[in-house]
């Protein structure tokens, strides 16, 4: 008897270690693709990536030129667009944690909120195309702004009103038991408090933004020429990967890679500081 | 609500405490009379009648839940900030029921205020930390700021050992040193109330001893109600004490009576610690 | 100390008092028009594509969802290619990410030495930000030549003969194609997914694995009979919220998949998605019915991941519900 318990065990040790074993396989081959994607995006951006890239305008096929127009116009368009979510964003996540909780309404504001974090970005760029596009009669940099904001939005209301709900009650309480009102605690408290996560929401909400396309394909569109007025159209720099990458020249294609890399690099630096705050916001909590 | 009833009842009788130095009867500061609370239906305090006498500290102690936090925090209406709480019947403060919608919240929490089981002093600097509620009160040039917020942390027995860094965040301060400003924070409003919530239920016992101290030196510019769950720091730090059991009052008087004498048999396990 | 006597009375003047009413009520009014927005964006976002799409919804009717004819010169359209195009590559999609990912979590929580799964952990969270479009241009330049070239030309010859399934893997390895879109939209979901599923495995209480760990059973066994009987509805969330993603990337897909009109049982050859169309006709689209055409297709994919996020919603928060209590 005893033989056939150890003959099932030693099934189970086999079973477990043969599952563990295709777990790693798993990650090992999860983590290939990704490597791969990041290798081959330094590879194809790293040679192109040159000064004239930072200064020069988008120039026709097969010539010499930069992408500083895009550059210039995606940081116009990404910092417009977190300049308008993130005080909706911070009131409606102060709504959320400080004004509705345990209602009914507030449940459903972050419900939706939590909808709209994963909803398909081309269609706030659609949204915003009928609300701003049409009624205007033209792509303008300002409809590209709006649409990214609402890809924002909801990112910077969700750390917003987790943040504050990490916030002791007690300290509300404190605060409030000084005679001063619940605006001003939330202002110059709680705020204060939720500072370093509040902050982390918007830089994710940036590194969101800074490489969404699909929003801009028909709000901002594009622009050959260095452009600052918000009511035209606005060259940026995942416009201009994109139409060059899907370009049949080389020079275009190059350039849309070293436009890529840029992108990349700059949302992976965002992540890594937005890590690195909550994390030392973690460790002061400790 | 019988209310005329109650205004009927005159202050004075044996409910009044007679104040231990001069012998002449001490006018209650606070007074809750036929005080009930609910958390939603559940009642949580039933009929609750106790008078605080002014500068004195009153004590009031009992297992936990047995609703001695929200008896506190009735005092100064901070229980009023979450939904589905409500309170009846009446609390007076010199006279006025607080309770009273038309008393302003402004005002009462200007004369009544509270410390917190764990220190929270918020995100600031030391100075600002007790500045921050006088501000919003009154307007002051910044050498008398500084006058006061220098009085508030003396009287919290923290100046001496703040008083280099007052710039400095106040998260830098040790626990025992953060529930001194907190006390200062509350003093600094010159309330007449002082509200303790467990004080030193977070502290070690060489922080607690301090704060207890503290408390005795307190006593002569303050009225302190205090919580805990700690029956030698009421009997250290009290005059009177209150024992609450499962909402109810169950009884009050003297702490050397009560730690001595107690007339209840619940009163007499709790604090021979028969149960607790 | 007589300055704190008591009977200084009150410090604050009732117009204070009245003052700070009218600025928290005015405060709580922002907050909450703030948050009613966040409502009405959703809406608003809803019913701008439903307005739009009126035109080609009153048009065809229920004809829109069921004709395969998308011709622009005609001025005829029927949205049955790109729901099938977007159906089918999310479906190719999640049946890789999702053993993939499920065997990364598990690595994440159970298998790896403890000290390196906060950094893989990160590393993939990190990589979950990289955006879509470089998934896409890698999908062009890098994985389509490579499976045209050395993994197409094979699938087309021996599984392409195979009985019923054969119809899938037989046609031309043009590298581009619904297969190719799907594998992009695989990986690009896969750190997603494993994320969401790390950290739900992590809310599995330790004494509840502990206990079974005590009992003498093996990790394998503490996974399938403790770990995913105890999070299942949140992994089945966290595979929906992968799926929404899924069904709405545009950029990852409109690289690869070739943006043709044609429903063909065969993955190899190319076809379009919702959200490839869209993007690429919307803004050259001058015949108002083609442009009502696509807003109504966009109306399609909201009502479409607006689903598929709710249950992944309701589900994750059966978990946050126990954790609660």
């Amino acid at each position: 008897m005893g033989d056939v318990a150890e003959r099932l065990y030693l099934r189970r040790r086999i079973t477990s270690v043969v599952a563990l074993v295709m777990s790693a396989a798993a990650a090992m081959f999860g983590l290939f693709w990704l490597v791969w994607i990041l290798w081959t995006t330094i590879r194809k951006g790293l040679p192109n990536l040159n000064a004239a890239l930072f200064t020069q305008m988008t120039p026709p096929p097969n010539e010499p030129g930069g992408i500083a127009n895009a550059l210039f116009g995606s940081l116009v368009i990404s910092l417009l667009a977190i300049l308008i979510g993130t005080p909706i964003g911070v009131a409606a996540g102060t709504y959320l944690a400080e004004y509705a909780r345990n209602r009914k309404l507030g449940e459903a504001i972050r419900f939706v909120n939590d909808i709209l974090l994963s909803a398909p970005s081309i269609v706030l760029g659609l949204f915003v195309y009928t609300l701003v596009v049409l009624p205007t009669g033209h792509f303008s940099a300002a409809a590209g702004a709006i649409a990214l904001a609402f890809v924002a939005l909801p990112v910077i209301v969700r750390t917003t009103d987790e943040m504050l709900r990490l916030v002791p009650a007690a300290m509300r309480e404190a605060a409030l038991s000084l005679g001063i009102p619940q605006w001003k605690v939330t202002v110059q408290v709680l705020y204060r408090a939720a500072l370093p996560g509040i902050v982390t929401g918007v830089l994710l909400a940036l590194a969101r933004i800074s490489g969404e396309t699909a929003p801009l394909l028909f709000t901002a569109y594009s622009n050959q020429f260095w452009s600052t007025d918000l009511t035209q159209p606005m060259a940026n720099v995942p416009m201009v990967v994109f139409q060059y990458a899907m370009s049949p020249y080389d020079s275009w294609n190059a350039m849309a890679w070293a436009g890529a890399l840029v992108v990349m690099v700059f949302v992976l630096l965002l992540g890594l500081v937005a890590r690195a705050l909550l994390l030392r916001r973690k460790m002061s909590h400790e | 609500m019988n209310d005329a009833l109650r205004i009927a009842t005159p202050a004075a009788s044996r409910n009044v405490p007679r104040n231990a130095a001069n012998g002449e009867p001490a006018p209650p500061k606070m007074e809750a009379r036929n005080l009930d609370f609910f958390y939603g239906d559940f009642r949580a305090l039933k009929g609750i009648s106790l008078a605080v006498p002014e500068k004195q500290v009153t004590a009031i102690i009992g297992p936990s839940g047995c609703g001695k936090s929200t008896l506190l925090r009735i005092f100064n209406r901070i229980y009023s900030i979450y939904p589905g709480m409500s309170a009846r019947g009446e609390v007076l403060l010199d006279g006025e029921n607080i309770l009273d919608p038309k008393y302003s919240l402004n005002r009462l929490r200007s004369k009544v205020g509270m410390v917190f089981q764990k220190p929270v002093p918020f995100p600031m600097t030391i100075h600002d930390n007790v500045a921050y509620g006088i501000g919003h009160h009154e307007k002051l040039s910044k050498a008398a700021m500084a006058e006061r917020v220098e009085l508030a942390l003396r009287q919290a027995a923290l100046w001496d050992e703040v008083k280099d860094k007052l710039k400095q965040n106040a998260l830098g301060l040790s626990g025992g040193q953060q529930q001194r400003l907190c006390i200062a924070r509350a003093i600094a409003l010159r309330p007449s109330v002082l509200l303790l919530d467990e004080p030193t239920s977070a502290l070690d016992p060489i922080a607690t001893g301090r704060i207890e101290q503290l408390i005795a030196e307190l006593k002569s510019d303050y009225t302190i109600v205090i919580v805990t769950h700690n029956m030698q720091q009421a009997a250290r730090c009290s005059d009177r004490t209150a024992f609450m059991y499962l909402g109810e009052l169950i009884e009050h008087g003297e702490t050397d009576v009560m730690f001595t004498r107690p007339t209840k048999q619940q009163t007499e396990d709790y604090i021979t610690g028969r149960f607790g | 100390m007589n300055a704190a006597a008591p009977t200084a009375g009150p410090l604050v003047p009732e117009a204070r008092a009245g003052r700070d009413a009218r600025a928290d009520a005015l405060f709580r009014g922002l907050v909450t028009t703030a948050g009613i927005f966040v409502l009405l964006a959703l809406v608003g976002a809803a019913l701008s594509m439903a307005w739009g799409g009126r035109e080609a919804f009153a048009r065809f009717g229920f004809g829109f969802f069921t004709s395969s004819t998308w011709d622009v010169g005609a001025g005829e359209f029927g949205a049955l290619v790109p729901i099938f195009g977007t159906v089918v590559t999310a479906t190719i999609a999640l049946a890789i990410a999702v053993p993939v990912s499920f065997g990364i979590a598990l690595f994440l929580t159970e298998v790896a030495p403890p000290w390196l799964r906060t950094p893989v952990a990160s590393a993939i969270e990190l990589l979950a930000g990289i955006p879509s479009i470089i998934y896409g241009m890698w999908g062009l330049f890098v994985l389509a030549p490579y499976l045209g070239e050395h993994v197409y030309p094979w699938v087309d010859e021996h599984l392409g003969k195979l009985p019923v399934v054969g119809a899938f893997f037989a046609g031309p390895p043009l590298g581009i194609g619904m297969l190719t879109a799907g594998l992009v939209l695989a990986v690009m979901v896969i750190p997603f997914i494993a994320s969401v599923m790390r950290e739900v495995f992590l809310t599995v209480p330790t004494r509840l694995k502990e206990s079974a760990y005590a009992l003498g059973s093996t990790t394998w066994e503490v996974v399938w009979d403790i770990v995913l009987p105890y999070t299942r509805s949140a992994v089945i969330g966290g595979i929906f919220l992968g799926l929404g993603r899924a069904l709405g990337e545009t950029m990852a897909v409109t690289f690869v998949i070739g943006n043709a009109y044609a429903v063909s049982a065969s993955l190899l050859e190319p076809g379009t998605s919702i959200a490839s169309a869209i993007a690429n006709e919307f803004a050259e689209a001058v015949d108002p019915l083609h442009r009502s055409a696509l807003l109504a297709l966009g109306f399609v994919l909201f009502l479409l991941t607006f689903v598929v996020l709710v249950i992944a919603r309701l589900m994750l928060r059966q978990l946050k519900r126990r954790e609660g209590t």
